[in-house]
């Protein structure tokens, strides 16, 4: 299953080119509400973006619309997604149905939802398999053991005859991952692949991640709303608020000393894990004030603007453009624009 | 000073229903012993599947224990009877991991809170709206919203209206069942300094259920550490964190996601 993979360090260009996306959602009443406002990133060969956002910062849709899967009612209204050269808006129904679970993998929220409750997990793999690639049944059989064997060192063997319900939590993940690399795609999206994984099996995971990474060269957008699942994981991090990016740089400047004063706000919420003197316990935390912003609200100027500590008056006219702080590191702030 | 809540040596087995066969009983609890100091905050730390919530079912009356005893404030659970139970049931209120799904969508925020007055029959009809919007300020959630059904709720909105339900029938013991794990950060935070506050204002007493550490070492005065239907470790917070005796307490440790420290190269940058 190694033979066609990308090579690590391929050409200049990117794996991925988002540009200028727009997504929105129309309502039953007929109120159009954006979702993704405007998003700019790129991705290069093999490498993992961390995407993190909390709840309606658009992250899950970003996921979608990468695929061309928005749910009905969802619509890309402008943009481009340039996918190993090739703009998937303009794609054939023929051709995404290739890419998808071909060259992109999917590995969704919940596990428990993903998999046929009915069909052993074994054949679930070799599904993909079959609906990708000419082989035969012989072929089928020992190439879904490889996968398997794969994610599951030790007992796959009992795990490809077992039907859903009876694997925990984190083998079911196991499955998705299995699926989502079967015909060894260049890229890997994963929306909350842990978020219902206890700590030890989220870590067993990250770990299976990096490992993948490594011997498969794959490319990988990991969506969470834990910046702590991406320390020391992910090259590069995107902040998305309210549809748009707030903060995009390496992991460790983004993690470290964020710049945008809604990932500033967002890391202080955070309890310092374990790290703290006794002292410190049960003190309040730092938080938002405020609630993040409706979709269906169309206000000028900058979505954060009303929770933020540091706004400015023209935060409260115009949107502010990225302005880069340091090579690879863009922040959508008036504090660093001109 | 009298432990509100004192678990021993409690066992619960499932499985023994009438199509399993009778060796195929699993022990969710295997001698459980706990107890919980009046005014405090224990946090219940394990894996999925080590037991946790069998626990908080059996001490908030939910499921039979299949032997020991819970005794809270001194009164064996056991030895009452369903009416006496119904009495004391109030005293042991829970918060679930999923606000969503542990509220009516439909019901409005104000006939949530309200619920328990009538299960309850407490109160005379108007005096039950006045408690209810004085619980809904408590949680900080506005009259406004008070009139909207559950499902126009946000994520932390919901969770304050399930604290706020929890709280109405002025209560010793909550339950907290991974009460923060499905919210964001932000929110999480937000709602863990709701907590403090009403623990510091109403004396309250939290059994905290996670699989977070982080946040367990954030709310805990105690800690206690479960691992396949056993505790397999207590103590207060600051020993068993930072100096942990037994193997599963050091794995969920070295497992809790942290970026406390900067990689060594951004510090020389």
């Amino acid at each position: 299953m190694v033979e066609k993979y990308s090579p690590m360090v391929q050409t200049m260009t990117s794996l991925l080119e988002v540009e200028n996306l727009r997504v929105s959602y129309s309502a039953r009443t007929g109120e159009v509400c954006p979702a993704l406002s405007g998003v700019d990133f790129d991705l290069g060969y093999g490498e993992i973006l961390g995407v993190l956002g909390e709840s309606g910062s658009g992250k899950s849709t970003l996921a979608a619309a990468l695929l061309r899967l928005l749910p009905a009612g969802g619509k890309i209204q402008q943009g481009s997604i340039l996918f190993e050269g090739r703009n998937l808006l303009r794609a054939s129904p023929q051709e995404l149905r290739k890419i998808r679970g071909g060259r992109i993998g999917l590995i969704s929220q919940e596990p428990s939802c993903s998999l046929h409750p009915t069909l052993p997990a074994g054949q679930q793999v070799s599904d993909v398999l079959a609906a990708h690639e000419n082989l035969d049944r012989r072929a089928l059989r020992q190439k879904t053991g490889h996968l398997l064997a794969s994610v599951f060192p030790g007992d796959s063997e009992r795990i490809s005859r077992s039907y859903p319900h009876e694997l925990s939590g984190g083998q079911r993940q196991r499955v998705l991952i299995a699926q989502a690399i079967a015909c060894a795609p260049s890229l890997v999206v994963a929306d909350e692949p842990t978020a219902s994984l206890d700590p030890t099996t989220q870590q067993e995971i990250l770990q299976l991640f990096r490992t993948l990474r490594q011997k498969l060269g794959l490319a990988m957008i990991l969506i969470t709303h834990n910046p702590a699942l991406l320390a020391g994981l992910a090259d590069r991090i995107l902040v998305l608020y309210a549809g748009r990016i707030a903060e995009i740089g390496p992991s460790a400047q983004v993690l470290y000393s964020p710049q945008h004063p809604y990932t500033a706000a967002l890391l202080r919420c955070l309890p310092s894990h374990l790290a703290e003197p006794p002292s410190t316990r049960k003190a309040r935390l730092h938080v938002i004030q405020g609630e993040a912003p409706d979709l269906s609200w169309h206000g000028n100027g900058c979505q954060f603007e009303p929770r933020c500590t540091e706004r400015m008056e023209v935060c409260k006219r115009d949107e502010p453009p990225a302005a880069a702080v340091s090579e690879l590191h863009e922040v959508s702030c008036f504090k660093f624009a001109g | 000073m009298q432990p509100l809540l004192k678990v021993e040596n409690l066992v619960k087995h499932y499985g023994a229903g009438r199509s399993a066969r009778s060796k195929d009983k699993l022990a969710a609890l295997d001698g459980v012993s706990l107890s919980v100091l009046p005014k405090t905050t224990t946090a219940l730390v394990g894996e999925s599947g080590s037991g946790k919530s069998t626990l908080a079912l059996c001490i908030a009356c939910l499921e039979h224990p299949t032997s020991g005893s819970i005794s809270f404030e001194g009164i064996d659970l056991a030895s009452l009877d369903e009416n006496q139970l119904r009495l004391l049931r109030p005293q042991i209120q829970l918060v679930f991991q999923d606000p969503a799904s542990s509220l009516n969508p439909r019901w409005t925020a104000l006939e949530i809170v309200s619920e328990p007055f009538f299960v309850q029959r407490r109160y005379s009809k108007p005096d039950r709206a006045v408690r209810a919007l004085r619980l809904l300020d408590r949680v900080a959630i506005s009259r406004k919203m008070a009139a909207r059904s559950a499902c126009e709720l946000s994520g932390g909105q919901k969770q304050r209206l399930a604290i706020a339900r929890a709280l109405a029938l002025e209560p010793k013991l909550i339950i907290l069942d991974e009460a923060l794990s499905a919210l964001d950060c932000s929110v999480q935070a937000q709602i863990s300094n709701l907590l403090l506050e009403l623990q510091a204002s109403l004396g309250l007493t939290y059994l905290f259920i996670t699989h977070d550490f982080g946040m367990a070492a954030h709310l805990a005065d105690q800690i206690a550490v479960m691992d396949r239907g056993r505790v397999v470790e207590s103590g207060s917070a600051e020993n068993v964190l930072y100096s942990p005796n037994h193997e599963a307490t050091r794995a969920l440790l070295a497992a809790t996601p942290r970026f406390s420290e900067p990689p060594a190269e951004l510090v020389h940058a």
